[in-house]
């Protein structure tokens, strides 16, 4: 295995001691950039163009190109605007954003001013899930240090540029990572997603145009602009550019977060974690959050970690949580595990979510059991088709793929519990 | 508003629900319902009341219903007692992976209650709760605002020891 560059974005101050005070954050470059805007040395549309010319796609899971998502703003549509980080990392497998918030909480405040400034937003606000007290004091208390050094505020530096910064706290509830459903939870009310259009662009918080962005995303866009568009995109493959951070869970001797750049073979990253732990063989791969489908380790071990590759794979890179499972795993019980959480974190808002998703916990649950009927398997795939594309949020066919695909490779598991009462691994 | 005689919201746990309101625009108070609910909750040992959360309603001008939905949807509002650590143990994939499961079988025999059910003592309650972001020291617990990672039955019995 060649040499792997680590830690060249997000997570390039980690090492350092105290990387999240501001002193640390200045003296390695921090708000250079966003000193740079406030001078006029860096326009919106030049920083549009830049973030396009980077290639950059959304970290939060969607991979929507930011750029385009920035210019369906009107920076000068009258009235308040707002710029929302999305921070409430729950879905299963991540941990990423974590220590973007604990050790370089600067560069997300730097990304978020910045983002402010394109779509002409004075206010933001950053969505931490109510778990996160750590990275919440954290990320606040870096906020008090920029507002203290005078980068936020009113008339930051003599620009006649305003922007407040803000913190906003979960209380759990998956559902509120996504973006209409985190807005709908600002705004003091159930996370239940709205109906799109209008997009947040045009009706948003309290009815503003609004952008939301994931955190790696917005702490990525310093470093874009300091060491240019193309500079990001030559790190990545073509069509997506730059690093990712790939959380790595499950069966491996080392887990924890890998920020490696985009196409990196996947068992090179497999490689990074340890290997598979207890020296045992690899048995199956969820590529990108509990929400995308799960590879068999033969078609896992010959993909690159970038969208396309991933996508030939048969799954999708989402927000880069890679989870692993060993030779001794039982998929139909960890299937019933992931079913249990979609039942449990269906808004109940769309019928087709909140029944299925019951629906296919019930089923999973009783196969797992013993007490599966041989149709039970032609069911699950029924529902779980019924709920994909029927729903007004991405919930649905979230708990959908991971049913259909755990079928798709895994069959004869559910097929043997189904005959026998017991696991493939049980003795009968 | 700030004339009525309210039980709970007056004094430092007010000032604290203030800080939250000052940051959301003027009109929109009701942004600030869930710090509002976490700290009452905080005050109140652990647990939400009909009572408190009729305060916060009147606090922030929102219908008791709005307050209740928001206090019912999220995990993390609790509405009868808890223990005064609240043991909150991840079970979903990446935790399960690293034998969650059985963390959870282990508390629940050493501290004698099922998942749920608080010790007759006060001090402990066991709740599954869903991924808590930090698959990386799975399997995970959060206990109070504090999470604790890389969890075997010897490194619970020592934290179980050292919490009050």
């Amino acid at each position: 295995m060649a040499e792997i560059p680590l830690n060249e974005c997000c997570y390039r101050l980690n090492h350092l001691d105290r990387s999240w005070d501001i002193d640390v954050y200045m003296a390695n470059g921090g708000y250079e950039v966003w000193k740079k805007v406030l001078a006029g040395e860096l326009t919106p549309q030049e920083i549009i163009d830049e973030v396009k010319t980077s290639n950059i796609r959304g970290r939060g899971g969607a991979g929507f190109p930011t750029g385009l998502k920035w210019s369906f703003m009107n920076r000068h549509a009258p009235g308040p605007k707002y710029i929302l980080c999305n921070s409430d990392e729950g879905e299963p497998g991540t941990f990423k954003d974590r220590d973007i918030l604990r050790y370089n909480p600067h560069q997300l405040i730097e990304g978020m001013m910045i983002a402010g400034y394109v779509i002409g937003a004075n206010a933001g606000y950053n969505y931490i899930r109510g778990e996160f007290w750590e990275p919440y004091k954290r990320f606040d208390n870096a906020v008090k240090q920029a507002y203290e050094a005078g980068l936020l505020g009113k008339n930051i530096l003599g620009s006649g540029w305003d922007f407040d910064l803000y913190t906003h706290l979960g209380a759990g509830a998956y559902i509120c990572g996504e973006e209409t459903a985190l807005i709908e939870s600002i705004e003091g009310k159930k996370g239940q997603p709205r109906f799109k259009p209008p997009f947040p662009a045009s009706y948003g918080l309290y009815g503003r145009p609004t952008t939301i962005n994931n955190t790696e995303t917005l702490a990525s866009i310093p470093m874009i602009l300091a060491k240019g568009g193309k500079w990001f995109a030559d790190l990545g493959v073509p069509g997506a550019g730059g690093t990712k951070i790939y959380a790595v869970s499950g069966h491996v001797e080392k887990p924890g977060n890998y920020e490696v750049r985009m196409g990196t073979p996947f068992k090179d990253l497999l490689s990074l974690a340890g290997g598979v732990w207890k020296g045992r063989k690899l048995k199956a791969v969820i590529p990108g959050g509990s929400s995308t489908a799960v590879l068999p380790a033969e078609k896992a071990m010959k993909m690159n970690m970038d969208y396309d590759s991933i996508a030939k794979a048969g799954s999708f890179l989402g927000a880069g949580s890679v989870i692993i499972m060993d030779e001794t795993t039982d998929m139909v019980k960890a299937l019933e595990r992931l079913t249990w959480f979609y039942y449990e974190e269906s808004c109940g808002q769309c019928t087709p979510c909140r029944e299925g998703t019951g629906w296919m916990y019930r089923v999973v649950h009783r196969i797992r059991t013993g007490k599966g009927r041989p149709e039970d398997i032609e069911m699950l795939k029924d529902v779980s088709g019924k709920i994909m594309g029927r729903v007004i949020c991405g919930l649905g066919d979230a708990a959908s793929i991971p049913v259909a695909s755990f079928l798709e490779h895994f069959e004869h598991e559910f097929r043997h519990y189904i005959e026998h009462g017991c696991s493939i691994y049980d003795r009968a | 508003m700030s004339e009525k005689n309210y039980q709970v919201i007056k004094g430092d746990v007010k000032a604290r629900i203030d800080r939250w309101i000052s940051q959301y625009p003027a009109d929109q108070r009701q942004s600030a319902v869930m710090p509002a609910l976490r700290i009452v909750q905080e005050v109140n040992g652990g647990y939400l009341t009909r009572e408190l959360m009729d305060e916060v309603a009147d606090y922030l001008g929102m219908a008791p219903m709005a307050v209740y939905e928001v206090a019912t949807f999220y995990s993390m509002y609790e509405h009868k007692p808890v223990g005064k650590h609240k043991i909150c143990m991840c079970t979903n994939i990446s935790c399960m992976l690293r034998d969650a499961d059985d963390l959870v079988e282990y508390l629940k025999e050493k501290l004698g209650v099922d998942v749920g059910e608080v010790t007759p003592d006060g001090r402990f309650s066991i709740k599954k709760v869903e991924c808590l972001g930090a698959c990386g020291e799975a399997p995970v617990a959060m206990i109070g605002k504090e999470y604790y990672g890389n969890l075997t039955r010897e490194r619970l019995d020592e934290l179980l020891d050292s919490l009050e």
